[in-house]
């Protein structure tokens, strides 16, 4: 007898996605994510990972199969409140435009008739947190910022409803080395303070063994294997294999030591 | 000066009517034109068909229109209210594509983001897609008033008034100066119309990113 396995987060149970013509994007997916953990999606382009990612909070509806959010079905929950409830940060980042950056990161709040002094609060408290001084940014327009302060503006407004799910499209994708080297110790300490339940796609192996505690690789819709960090990097697995040498190729001279999985912060390049 | 002196109250008079039949179909027009806009912007499979009637709609010759419209009942009663439709018939076109276009042709991911934080079909019609298209919205709407400041003139020709008038009479009299009392007037309120549409134009451009 083992002890009943915790409700889980999210789960997709032989989940499938099909475009019109009946090319599959998803087909049969079945996946658990615990709750506060962080689970990150590789695969190439194409494999399905955004359709995979898109299909919790209902951008998409897959064509078979379930979603399941606190063992509750996703379709038996009210769009516009599942929604409100999931946070989403794109490569694009889709900051509004028209819209202050406070604005921008209490739009959430704005939609649910939040009083304006509380969405205000909240969105300068949000926006310290991650490292935009509030009296600086507050009253910026999203034009007036940089890459990686946009991304961070848009984290921000991921987490104004406090959602215990966060759904990241490939993040920091756009942004220089650097950058996204900031960007991704900024997102493991926010991680370690709010305890969120975080599906990540990436491209960047790197990023995914640094903050996932689980690794899926996605092929042609397909789940091919999910492992720990630790795990994926010393699979025997071909395409396992193939995908850790894209990132670890060896330069002429070097030694073979092998990848290790550092989970200690990097140390920041100034 | 003594022309002046003698039309002067019948070029204020004539305006004002003019100014009142355009406004009056450019109100029309802008209430169905922005309301269709959403709506093919929602069901862009529809888009075409509906465009193209307002296309065929703007093709159709102005004096030719007026007289259709004439022999309608209820219609034909009042030249004015001919005038009215037909003026509202040639707005139609650039306010609906405008509006259209203005709406499909927001960023994909801040769509996409408005659906994904949750908000509502109206609180991403008013908050984010008529705010982001609004200076489209205007820019059709400036070339649908100026259009039809200049249309609104041959109403005259089934008896709505404006400053048509003046110009048909003109014409039939060999007076220039009647011609220009009647067009000059015209042209003036189509370049104000323009400039003040244009100047709230871009008031609500928002910038690139």
């Amino acid at each position: 007898m083992t002890t009943p396995a915790p409700i889980p987060a999210i789960e997709f149970r032989d989940l499938s996605f099909a475009l019109p013509g009946g090319h599959m994007l998803l087909d049969g997916i079945s996946l658990t994510l615990e709750e506060g953990s962080t689970t990150a999606i590789l695969g190439r382009s194409g494999s399905g990972k955004t359709t995979l990612l898109r299909t919790v909070n209902r951008l998409l509806e897959p064509t078979s199969g379930e979603i399941f959010l606190d063992g509750q079905d996703a379709r038996d929950r009210d769009l516009i409140a599942l929604r409100r409830s999931i946070g989403y940060v794109i490569q694009e980042v889709g900051l509004f435009p028209h819209f202050t950056l406070e604005r921008n990161v209490a739009l959430v709040l704005e939609a649910e008739g939040i009083a304006i002094e509380k969405r205000i609060r909240r969105a300068h408290e949000l926006l310290a947190a991650v490292g935009l001084d509030p009296a600086t940014f507050a009253r910026r327009y999203p034009r007036q910022l940089s890459g990686g302060q946009r991304q961070r503006a848009g984290l921000a407004r991921a987490l104004a409803a406090d959602p215990p799910i966060l759904l990241m499209d490939e993040p920091f994708g756009a942004l220089d080395p650097l950058t996204r080297l900031e960007m991704q110790q900024m997102m493991r300490s926010l991680l370690e303070r709010f305890r969120k339940t975080v599906l990540l796609v990436t491209h960047d192996l790197d990023e995914a063994l640094y903050l996932a505690d689980r690794i899926v690789l996605l092929d042609s819709g397909r789940i091919l294997t999910s492992l720990t960090p630790d795990e994926f990097l010393r699979s025997a697995q071909p395409d396992v294999r193939a995908y850790v040498r894209a990132f670890r190729r060896e330069r002429p001279g070097e030694t073979s030591s092998g990848p290790a999985v550092d989970r200690t912060l990097p140390e920041a390049q100034a | 000066m003594s022309f002046l002196s003698q039309n002067g109250s019948a070029i204020l008079t004539l305006t004002i009517e003019h100014l009142w039949l355009t406004g009056a179909a450019m109100f029309f027009a802008a209430t169905i034109a922005i309301l269709a806009g959403i709506l093919l912007a929602r069901s862009p499979r529809w888009a075409r068909p509906v465009i193209g009637i307002a296309n065929i709609l703007q093709t159709i010759p102005s004096l030719a229109m007026f007289g259709f419209l004439l022999p309608l009942p209820w219609l034909g009663d009042r030249a004015a209210r001919i005038a009215i439709v037909a003026l509202t018939a040639y707005a139609l076109l650039p306010i609906l594509r405008n509006t259209y276009a203005g709406i499909r042709g927001i960023d994909p991911a801040l769509v996409e983001v408005a659906r994904a934080l949750g908000l509502t079909s109206r609180q991403r019609l008013f908050k984010i897609e008529l705010p982001l298209s609004a200076s489209f919205i205007l820019a059709g709407l400036r070339t649908a008033t100026v259009t039809c400041v200049g249309i609104a003139t041959i109403a005259a020709a089934v008896g709505a008034g404006g400053l048509g008038e003046l110009i048909f009479r003109g014409v039939a009299s060999v007076d220039n100066r009647l011609v220009l009392a009647g067009a000059i007037p015209a042209a003036l309120l189509a370049l104000g119309a323009d400039g003040a549409l244009g100047l709230l134009e871009r008031w609500t451009k928002v910038p690139a990113a």
